[in-house]
């Protein structure tokens, strides 16, 4: 059994008097322990597709499978346990709250999962915040930390609850080069030494490259699963309207 | 999230808008303040009232002349009562512990070169004393031989002492009532000041009938009303079935006559009285109820306000697992945390406003003593009140934010 599994998801967003299909139709299967990449132009529905896996989002039709568990048919309360427990979400745009200390920030997920005594809540986010480097920085707020920093208290958040898979919807896209390599860095590690499943949404071609398998959307459809990057680079350079 | 955690995020949020938060506490504690403040001044009332018919006497029922035909033209409060239906009632009704005529009149006292204008000079009989449950301080009573013979012999209250005798004992020395002289037989205990701040020991009681012959010159062989005692509390309306009884009997009232007398239970009166104290409070708190509204309407839309401003931050709790109760519960707690701080500072501020108002009550009208009441129950319902206020007008604003989609709430700018 994959760790995911989806079957002809699609996404539809009805506005009214168009409707626009940003996921025609997806069917693939992620492992435990991959390491995968999307990429795709702007517009191909990538963040439609995280969004969806990160239980964020609802399909409009297919089936979604997480460690056999159907999660297009479960409630919002349901999602919302999956989201707290069994997934790490981070976003380009950090989504940490802000005028919170980022060990407080860490700290949140196990506020919303099963009853911790808060001693050991604090000492889980600060073991996090060590792991990512920013044991130092911990009562720091986000408006005092760096791009890169916020973004490794994100992570920290995102894996304090020890999820199974990590998804990040460009998470380098807010950093300059040199952050970026850390960050990227720190997820090549995670997954090599913590074996977590980690997916990414990236137009940086050096996070792509980054990781094992890449996927390659366009128009809300999968064009290219590769594990070889130069055959993924080609097909999101292929333009049909030139072919 | 656990209980505590979530007061705790309340408070924070609250904390940093805290301008915010203190102008929207004010409409509450305005609410709560109006609120508490009435209540404690109405209960002051109502105990006032009560606590001057305890002092009136206990069990006391007042019979009154009341209506007569006179070819054909009602006159009320007409005289109808005698000196005998007063006797007659004392001797004849086994609820009756004691009972006494009352004849009115006002006048000068003069004591040498000193004069008063008493506030109550009343002719009584020789039980008033047992009726009105008072004592005497020093000397003794007229008898009833004392009312046989028309003496002119009187009895003082406390106030009348400075006023005519400075430092000489009043006893046996001789005053002089429209030129009539009394002599002083007795000194009523003080008995303080009336509901209407009206000093009760500013009182001559003299026999009726010395009063009725010789000061007021009255012809007729009546009375203004006659004043009994039951014999406890509990006996109030046997006494007041039995002197209807005698009393039909004694005027010849038949089945379908109208009574030429009226028989008062004064415990009757306190209990309306203690209505209309408690119908007046319960209007004006639902006035300063409004207020109250008013507060929370405001709680409501600050609190639909942060909703929207921190629908980021909605997005993102949700993100990484929170429900929608966990948002619900933390805009609830969080309104209702406005709301019972108003409420708290409400109470303090309007018990103060209570004291403030009854020291003037009593500034204003020596020798009234209004009460201070500060009701512990009705701080705990005015707080209760406060916490209900918090959760009936924050429940829209925070529902709203639990419904909201986490993708949405992620993107709102
Ligand atoms: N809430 C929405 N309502 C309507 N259409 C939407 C909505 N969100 C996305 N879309 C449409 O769905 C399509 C896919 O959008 P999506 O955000 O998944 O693209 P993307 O691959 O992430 O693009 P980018 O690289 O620019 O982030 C787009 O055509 C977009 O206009
Ligand atoms: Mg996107």
């Amino acid at each position: 059994m994959a760790l995911i599994e989806l079957n002809d998801v699609r996404r539809v967003y009805d506005l009214g008097e168009v409707k626009v299909h940003a996921l025609r139709t997806v069917t693939r299967k992620v492992e435990l322990g991959e390491y995968v990449a999307l990429i795709g132009a702007s517009g191909s529905g990538k963040s439609t597709l995280m969004n969806t896996l990160g239980c964020l989002d609802r399909p409009t039709h297919g089936s979604y499978l997480l460690d056999g568990e159907e999660v297009v048919t479960m409630n919002r309360d349901q999602r919302a346990k999956i989201r707290n427990k069994q997934l790490g979400f981070v976003f380009q745009s950090f989504n940490l709250l802000n005028r919170t200390s980022a060990l407080e920030n860490v700290e949140l997920p196990l506020m919303y999962g099963t009853k911790i005594p808060a001693r050991e809540r604090r000492d889980r986010a600060m073991e996090m915040l060590g792991k990512v480097g920013l044991a130092d920085r911990y009562h720091h707020h986000p408006s005092q930390l760096s791009g890169g920093q916020q973004q490794r208290v994100a992570i920290a958040r995102a894996l304090v609850n020890q999820p199974s898979i990590l998804m990040g919807d460009e998470p380098t896209g807010n950093l300059d080069s040199k952050t970026s390599r850390e960050v990227i860095e720190l997820f090549r590690e995670l997954n090599e030494e913590q074996q977590i499943t980690v997916i990414l949404v990236t137009h940086d071609q050096n996070v792509a490259r980054n990781a094992k398998r890449t996927i390659v959307l366009r128009d809300g459809e999968v064009v290219e699963d590769t594990e070889d990057f130069l055959l993924a680079k080609a097909a999101l350079e292929y333009d049909p309207m030139l072919a | 999230m656990s209980f505590f955690d979530t007061v705790r995020i309340a408070l924070r949020a609250l904390l940093k808008n805290k301008m915010r938060a203190v102008l929207t506490i004010i409409g509450v504690v305005i609410g709560i303040a109006a609120v508490t403040t009435i209540v404690s001044i109405g209960q002051g009332a109502s105990q006032l009232v009560s606590g001057e018919f305890e002092a009136l006497g206990t069990n006391v029922v007042l019979v009154l002349p009341g209506q007569t035909r006179r070819g054909g033209v009602r006159q009320s409060g007409a005289p109808t009562l005698t000196a005998a239906d007063s006797d007659a009632i004392g001797r004849d009704c086994p609820a009756v512990l004691a009972s006494s005529p009352i004849v009115g009149t006002a006048g000068q006292i003069i004591y040498g070169n000193e004069n008063w204008n008493p506030k109550e000079m009343q002719g009584v009989g020789a039980d008033y004393l047992v009726v009105r449950n008072w004592e005497l301080e020093a000397g003794g009573f007229f008898s009833n031989t004392d009312i046989d013979s028309n003496a002119k012999v009187c009895v003082i209250g406390q106030t009348l002492i400075p006023k005519l005798f400075r430092t000489i004992n009043p006893l046996d020395e001789t005053v002089r009532v429209n030129n009539v002289p009394f002599r002083v037989i007795g000194i009523l205990k003080k008995k303080g000041a009336n509901m209407v701040g009206d000093d009760q020991d500013d009182v001559v009681l003299m026999p009726h009938t010395t009063v009725r012959k010789r000061i007021n010159g009255s012809p007729l062989d009546t009375v203004h009303a006659i004043m009994v005692s039951a014999r406890s509390t509990d006996q109030m309306g046997k006494a007041t079935k039995e002197i209807e009884t005698l009393m039909y009997e004694r005027h010849d009232v038949g089945p379908t006559d109208e009574a030429d007398f009226s028989v008062q239970d004064t415990t009757e009166i306190a209990a309306t009285l203690g209505i209309i104290t408690g119908t007046l409070t319960l209007m004006l708190s639902a006035i300063a109820g409004i207020s109250l509204l008013v507060g929370g309407v405001g709680i409501m839309n600050i609190m639909l306000v942060s909703v929207t401003e921190r629908t980021r931050e909605i997005g993102i709790r949700m993100a990484i697992g929170a429900r929608g109760k966990d948002i619900l519960r933390q805009f609830l707690i969080e309104s209702v945390v406005l709301s019972c701080i108003g409420g708290a500072i409400g109470i303090a501020l309007g018990t103060l406003a209570s004291m403030g108002a009854t020291m003037l009550i009593n500034a204003y009208k020596p020798g009234t003593d209004w009460p201070m009441v500060v009701s512990i129950p009705a701080a705990l319902i005015a707080m209760g009140f406060a916490a209900s206020v918090g959760v009936f007008f924050g429940y829209y604003p925070a529902r709203r934010a639990s419904k909201l989609d986490p993708i949405d709430a992620l993107r709102y700018e």
